[in-house]
């Protein structure tokens, strides 16, 4: 039982950071349909740049929010000087572009920072809480509730603001939207904005458990789009079980099968339900016009 | 004039890059350059390929290298623990990875989008898995060393030899590609690609079809990666990584979809660039970030076809 | 064998999110014959279409093509035993050219192994030239020969139109569904359809047509069937609907200044 604990917790970790990052693939694709896989690349700015900067002096709160500011200028800058430009061009010329992204961000990111391993204080320390037998970092906590802050604000933000209701225009139908005046090149910039401090809130958080270096956004965009689908692309609540799911599934085949094959059985898993529900589990299903 | 000639002739393209191919080592000045140049041909056999996929049945591949990884570690394990030729290994890896590609493509290919991505790229990494943690026969994540290809006799070593090998393989699949798309099932796969539910209603069994090109493409990333396996003597997990089938889609996009040369370039653009931004250093990634977000904004239908149209108007 | 129905809908039904899109829709086709689907718009005559071709699957109810019951059956499968469709909004193969649109028509007549494909082996070779002159001849039918080797994407509206028809003759289908091949046509286009949709009658090959043209439809059609609000209303000759009260009554209730005009007229 405190085994099963233990793991349910680090996968719940895990997943609450991959489900960030899905709802971060999940935002941008309803506004714009792109498919942004320079989402890690956030969650990295967010958790490097927080370190250095704290590391040249700056306090720790104010470090976190220029990181998240920073972040949030990259990922407005990718819109206007990559997404915008591209136009209508194809699925997958959007996909290699903002792969091209990521690799460049990544480049800056060795420049400007370092290629080496980094970490950040525990926020209530690194002593462990012992739950049913389980040990669990106050650290994991704070990526729960902060995870479950951020769902639930930006959850406020789309349901109860203007700006919020034109979102779901946009991602409903974008001419439409525009028809009613709707300034959807501007709903589209917004989505990489809060992409962006979504994922590198996510960055932030989760530094202290997992460390972080210029590199790590490649597994996380893997991660996160995969959750993203697994829950069925466009819906936030999907991506947030997504997330989770996916977590538990590495934590579980990690703990009880094998650590080097938790990965294989996340996709195996993901692959099934792709098979049995080829729209996600919580997709909808499009009827062909024709 | 070159592109005039390309429309009236099917084989066009493959004349003018062969004649490359035969003109280009002129120009060499050290081994090194045919060391690139086989480099570009073997990933050029794999773009060809996947742009079946691609760029004429529409169907998107994010774990093609899955197939490169399949191919490479049949000349790696089949002539180490099997005991057969290296040259059989390149045939055992194409059957398995049409094996595979039949077996995983009739379910995966059902699926649409992004969603096809995820699967694909998943499966990919499934691959990548096996093979850097099934060390027994795979070295682990450090890999292992691929003995030297003997045809008839003829131990083909050497970066010369090779880049004449992988020019006459890298030709032999241009032709392949070129007589598919001009057949029946090119123009099926080409009319799926349009619009599915028109091909079905004229009775092409489309899942039939898309089965057939994911595996004849599945065949050609697997010979490719015989081939990068043979070449290098060694080989490591990371040939079927997530990165390595990312690039091979960037090759197609980058030369231009359903454009057969345009992958040929696109190949050459993405291996010879890394290569000259190694003088780069630590600015290697920035500028080949850069440079792929630069093509694909201002030449988004591809190099080749943007020539094409500017020839052409 | 010779059928007095070739095709033939059974109670169809079909819903989308709760409403009944078609409801216990029957028809009996009789084969030879112009067979016109009418009614006003979102009367479900499409959808009838999409079910009969195989592209949705109905909820109740049954077809029958050439006396098989054939409910159910991928449009690819419904293709192999002679049926064939255009589409309200184009469905076309905008990257090829007009002529290689209906040489992929001509799949199903189509033998050749994958091998020799590659390989461009001779079999293949004779393969194209016979799906070539045959789709030529079928380019030429529809008057489109001109313009074989431009790209699909280049052709006028008009052109396309006809382009669907041609391609989809090329498959040699027993009944061929046409919807709405006059929408944006103009007149002269029109009565070019009109001599198009006889002709193809009188090859033999069954026409099902969904048209709001009401003088193309009175002018070409054998049979009338009416629907509204996805239920049948009536069926008959051109003169028996037009003088069909429920008939005009229905239009009327929907759209005062033009369909009904055109429904009487």
């Amino acid at each position: 039982m405190a085994e099963f604990l233990q793991f349910f917790f680090s996968g719940l970790t895990v997943g609450a950071v991959y489900a960030l990052v899905a709802l971060g693939f999940t935002l941008i694709y309803n506004a714009s349909e792109v498919i942004n896989f320079a989402q890690g690349e956030f969650v990295m700015l967010g958790g490097m740049g927080t370190v250095f900067l704290a590391l040249a002096g700056v306090p720790l709160p104010l470090a976190a929010l220029v990181a998240v500011i920073i972040a949030v200028a990259v990922g407005v800058a990718l819109h206007r000087l990559a997404i915008e430009p591209a136009g209508d061009a194809g699925v997958v010329n959007l996909i290699i572009i903002t792969i091209g992204a990521s690799i460049f961000l990544r480049g800056v990111a060795q420049v400007v920072f370092d290629k080496r391993f980094h970490s950040l204080p525990h926020l209530f320390g690194a002593e462990p809480l012992r739950i049913g037998g389980a040990a669990i970092l106050p650290q994991s906590l704070v990526v729960l509730a902060g995870a479950a802050i951020i769902v639930f604000l930006l959850w406020l933000f789309i349901d109860r603001t203007l700006v919020g209701k034109a979102v779901i225009a946009t991602a409903a139908n974008r001419l439409a939207a525009r028809l009613v005046g709707i300034n959807t090149s501007r709903v589209v910039g917004l989505s990489f904005a809060v992409s962006a401090a979504i994922g590198a809130l996510a960055g932030i958080l989760i530094t202290p458990l997992t460390l972080t270096s210029y590199d790590v956004g490649t597994l996380l965009a893997l991660k996160g789009f995969a959750a993203a689908m697994l829950g069925g692309i466009g819906s936030p609540m999907g991506a947030v079980l997504g997330g989770l799911l996916l977590g538990m599934l590495e934590a579980f085949s990690a703990g009880y099968l094998s650590s080097s094959y938790k990965e294989a059985v996340a996709f195996l898993v993901i692959l099934g339900v792709l098979l049995a529900m080829p729209n996600g589990l919580l997709g909808r299903a499009k009827v062909e016009r024709v | 004039m070159i592109v005039r000639l390309a429309m009236r002739y099917r084989l066009a393209p493959v004349a003018l890059v062969a004649a490359i191919v035969i003109l280009l080592p002129l120009l060499f000045p050290s081994a090194y350059y045919y060391r690139v140049g086989a480099l570009v041909f073997i990933f050029a056999f794999a773009a060809v390929g996947l742009n079946l996929l691609m760029g004429f049945a529409g169907q998107v591949s994010l774990g093609h290298a899955g197939f490169l990884g399949v191919g490479a570690y049949a000349v790696a394990i089949g002539p180490a623990y099997l005991g057969i030729p290296s040259w059989f290994g390149i045939v055992a890896g194409a059957v398995l990875s049409a094996l595979i590609a039949f077996v995983v493509g009739r379910p995966i290919l059902r699926l649409k989008g992004h969603y096809l991505a995820v699967a694909t790229l998943g499966f990919g990494v499934l691959i990548a898995i096996v093979l850097s943690n099934e060390a027994g026969w795979t070295g682990g994540p450090d890999g292992m060393s691929v003995s030297r290809l003997v045809l008839f006799g003829w131990r083909v070593s050497g970066a010369d030899t090779w880049y004449w090998v992988a020019a006459v393989t890298l030709l032999t699949g241009m032709v392949l590609a070129y007589n598919l798309i001009g057949s029946p099932t090119g123009r099926a796969l080409r009319a799926i690609h349009d619009s599915e539910v028109a091909a079905r209603v004229l009775g092409v069994e489309i899942a039939r079809k898309k089965l057939t090109i994911f595996v004849i493409s599945a065949v050609y990333a697997s010979v490719a990666g015989s081939y990068l396996a043979l070449f290098n003597g060694h080989i490591t997990p990371d040939v079927a990584g997530f990165l390595r089938s990312v690039e091979l889609v960037a090759m197609v996009v980058l030369g231009g979809m359903g454009s057969i040369a345009g992958s040929v370039v696109g190949a050459a653009v993405l291996v010879v660039l890394p290569q000259t931004f190694t003088a780069l250093h630590d600015y290697e990634h920035l500028a080949l970030g850069l440079v792929i977000m630069a093509f694909m904004i201002f030449l988004r239908q591809g190099i080749v076809p943007a020539m094409v149209q500017w020839r052409t108007t | 064998m010779a059928h007095d129905v070739i095709l033939e809908a059974r109670s169809l039904s079909i819903a989308f999110g709760g409403v009944r899109a078609v409801n216990e829709v029957s028809v009996s086709v009789p084969p030879g014959a112009v067979f016109s689907i009418i009614g006003p718009n979102g009367a479900g005559k499409t959808t009838l279409f999409n079910v009969i071709s195989g592209v949705y699957a109905p909820l109740e109810g049954s077809v029958r093509l050439a006396g098989e019951d054939v409910t159910g059956l991928a449009p690819e499968h419904l293709a192999r035993r002679g049926l064939s469709r255009t589409f309200q909004n184009l469905q076309l193969f905008s990257r090829m050219t007009a002529l290689e649109n209906v040489m992929v028509g001509r799949h199903r007549h189509e033998s050749t192994g994958t091998l020799a494909e590659l390989l461009h082996l001779p079999s293949v070779r004779r393969q194209n030239q016979r799906t070539r002159e045959a789709a030529l001849d079928v380019l030429a039918r529809v008057g489109l020969e001109a313009e074989a080797d431009r790209p699909a994407a280049s052709l006028p509206y008009g052109a396309l139109k006809r382009l669907e028809i041609a391609r989809a003759l090329a498959s040699e289908p027993m009944v061929l569904l046409l919807d709405e091949p006059a929408a944006g046509c103009n007149p002269v286009e029109t009565q070019g359809l009109r001599n198009l949709i006889r002709s193809i009658a009188e090859s033999g090959v069954t026409v099902v047509l969904v048209e709001h043209d009401m003088r193309l439809v009175m002018n070409v059609s054998d049979r009338i069937h009416v629907l509204v609000g996805g239920r049948s209303l009536a069926e008959g000759t051109a003169q028996e609907i037009q003088s069909n009260p429920a008939v005009v009554e229905a239009y009327l209730g929907i759209d005062h200044s033009r369909e009904s005009a055109r429904a009487v007229g």
